[in-house]
């Protein structure tokens, strides 16, 4: 069985005037189906305005469905009593690392998880330094959260979800306030955490570039889900990404250039070097 | 002028004062207060003031650190002086045309200054020592009983150490819109009083939108990390009293009976 499974999920945004009357209802959530296994890494693409971060939510139970099911862990989402088991199976990183850091010492915030969910102060201790360890922090753990750069403080938000010690991460777009360094110290810690301790990670993004390792990846536009499948059977199809707003990764866009130009090349490049491979396989055999 | 402020800000070192439990800090804190406010005479005063920096000494926080955060309240100090000064009735000093300094003014415009100063250089101690975190825990502690009477304790303390914790980052904010609309023409440097406030509004504006979305961000990060209030929450940190705070109270309480005795002895 799936970790996280979503049938006909629907989300609707209600918008309703001063007199509370509805004014629209907005769509998020357009009978959205999904499934994701154990230990997987995860990624849902889609443009500003796909649903995936409201999406996201649900997994995590912010939201709760308006139609369809969405199970986390054999557990029903739409069921309030299921609430806090859900939060803690599935932990959830958001976008501003600012605006998620309680806290103002490194230690103190990875702690604020356990706290919550009244793990008793041994433990917390043990938990927090494994989390900060696990993310490569423990070093900053006296630090104001203040003085830490965008990268490092997302991954104390990392430490900070996984000392709850959840089975699966969702993270809401983590690198999109992030310089490039940021971005990869955040995405190295992600797959650490995946391979090492086998956490199920759901990344939800609109960089191209940071899907390229994932397991399988989920396309989304209107509120469902318009592609599925790994990362190359997904951007070897440049011109329906393109279709549904999202740019494919600049190797790929130029692979897909040359091949529309004449050169043999495979669909699906994803790197530097299966690109500059197939090229020299390309002029050898001239 | 923003960065001055040190309230709030965490200075961490090794020192005994640090390793004092924060309701130790909070209770001797409130005691040097009323001691700063009771005091009378010169003796008094060179009682308090060797206090204060025996205890700044100890807490191996630089002291130009403490004084920083006198800076930012430099014109309430001086508006506050120059009232007591000039307003004081009683015997003049000095008349230059229809004002005159009286001695009571002048001393109590020394006594104010120096009050407020003490004030604020102590309480600084206790939050350079103490991270906010500590200081709530203690807060949260020490009140415990009026939760009672039904106050939100917890929830007063979260919204302490919260605050606290977002006063850096609204400061580097307002100093990112100040420098945005800077660049789009907005003037913060000349003009009245009236128009320099009138011209803050372009910069509290976005500054409040701002905060408020933060907040919303915040609530969530904190509901999906299982927050639901005080209830059921154990404690990474909880506070034991131990053989350092019972030094410290036993200094605090001396020093303030001291205090007592020289004011009733003169």
């Amino acid at each position: 069985m799936g970790i996280i499974e979503a049938k006909n999920l629907v989300h609707e945004y209600i918008i309703r005037d001063e007199e509370g009357n509805v004014e629209s209802i907005q769509t998020a959530l357009d009978h959205m189906d999904l499934k994701v296994e154990p230990g997987q890494f995860i990624a849902v693409l889609g443009h500003n305005g796909s649903g995936k971060s409201t999406f996201a939510k649900h997994i995590n139970a912010l939201l709760t469905p308006t139609e369809g099911t969405l199970i986390v862990d054999g557990m029903d989402a739409s069921d309030e009593d299921n609430t806090y088991a859900i939060r803690q199976t599935a932990g959830m990183v958001f976008q501003n690392p600012d605006n998620q850091i309680i806290a103002s010492v490194v230690q103190e915030d990875v702690g604020f998880g356990p706290e919550n969910i009244g793990v008793p102060t041994d433990e917390i201790w043990e938990r927090v330094e494994r989390s900060l360890k696990s993310v490569g922090m423990w070093k900053y753990r006296e630090h104001s959260p203040n003085k830490l750069s965008g990268g490092q403080k997302q991954r104390v938000a990392i430490a900070g979800v996984m000392a709850m010690e959840p089975k699966c991460i969702i993270l809401d777009e983590p690198t999109a306030m992030l310089d490039p360094d940021g971005r990869k110290e955040v995405l190295a810690a992600v797959h650490t955490l995946n391979r090492e301790k086998g956490v199920t990670i759901i990344l939800i993004t609109h960089y191209m570039e940071e899907v390229v390792d994932a397991d399988y990846v989920y396309v989304m536009d209107q509120g469902k889900v318009v592609m599925e499948g790994n990362p190359r059977g997904i951007f070897s199809q440049v011109d329906t990404l393109q279709e549904h707003r999202l740019d494919v990764p600049q190797i790929t866009l130029l692979a897909h250039e040359l091949q529309r130009a004449g050169l043999p090349l495979a669909d699906g490049i994803l790197t530097r070097e299966e690109l500059i491979d197939a090229l020299e396989r390309i002029v050898k055999g001239r | 002028m923003l960065r001055d402020i040190t309230l709030g800000q965490y200075y961490p070192a090794d020192s005994k004062i640090h390793a004092l439990d924060p309701r130790t800090k909070l209770f001797g804190t409130l005691l040097f207060i009323i001691s700063v406010f009771s005091f009378e005479g010169v003796i008094g005063f060179v009682a308090i003031t060797v206090f204060l920096f025996w205890v700044i000494h100890m807490s191996k926080v630089p002291l130009n650190f403490m004084l920083r955060g006198l800076k930012a309240i430099m014109i309430l100090l001086i508006i506050a002086g120059m009232f007591n000064l000039f307003l004081t009735p009683g015997q003049p000093l000095v008349t230059i045309w229809k004002i005159s300094i009286t001695r009571e003014g002048l001393r109590n415009a020394i006594m104010m200054t120096i009050r407020m100063v003490y004030l604020i250089m102590g309480s600084s101690v206790m939050t350079l020592t103490t991270t906010p975190n500590q200081l709530t825990d203690g807060l949260e502690k020490a009140l415990h009983p009026l939760n009672k009477i039904n106050v939100p304790v917890h929830e007063i303390a979260m919204m302490m150490s919260i605050a606290l914790r977002f006063i850096p980052i609204l400061i580097e904010e307002t100093d990112k819109i100040m420098k945005a609309q800077m660049a789009r023409g907005a003037d913060f440097e000349s003009g009245g009083l009236i128009k320099k406030a009138k011209n803050m509004v372009p910069l509290l504006v976005p500054l409040f939108v701002s905060a408020f979305r933060r907040a919303n961000d915040l609530a969530l990060a904190m509901e999906a990390r299982c927050y639901v209030g005080g209830d059921g929450r154990t404690k990474m940190m909880p506070l034991v009293y131990t053989q350092i705070d019972r030094v410290g109270y036993a200094v605090v309480i001396g020093y303030f009976i001291l205090l007592m005795v020289i004011k009733a002895v003169l």
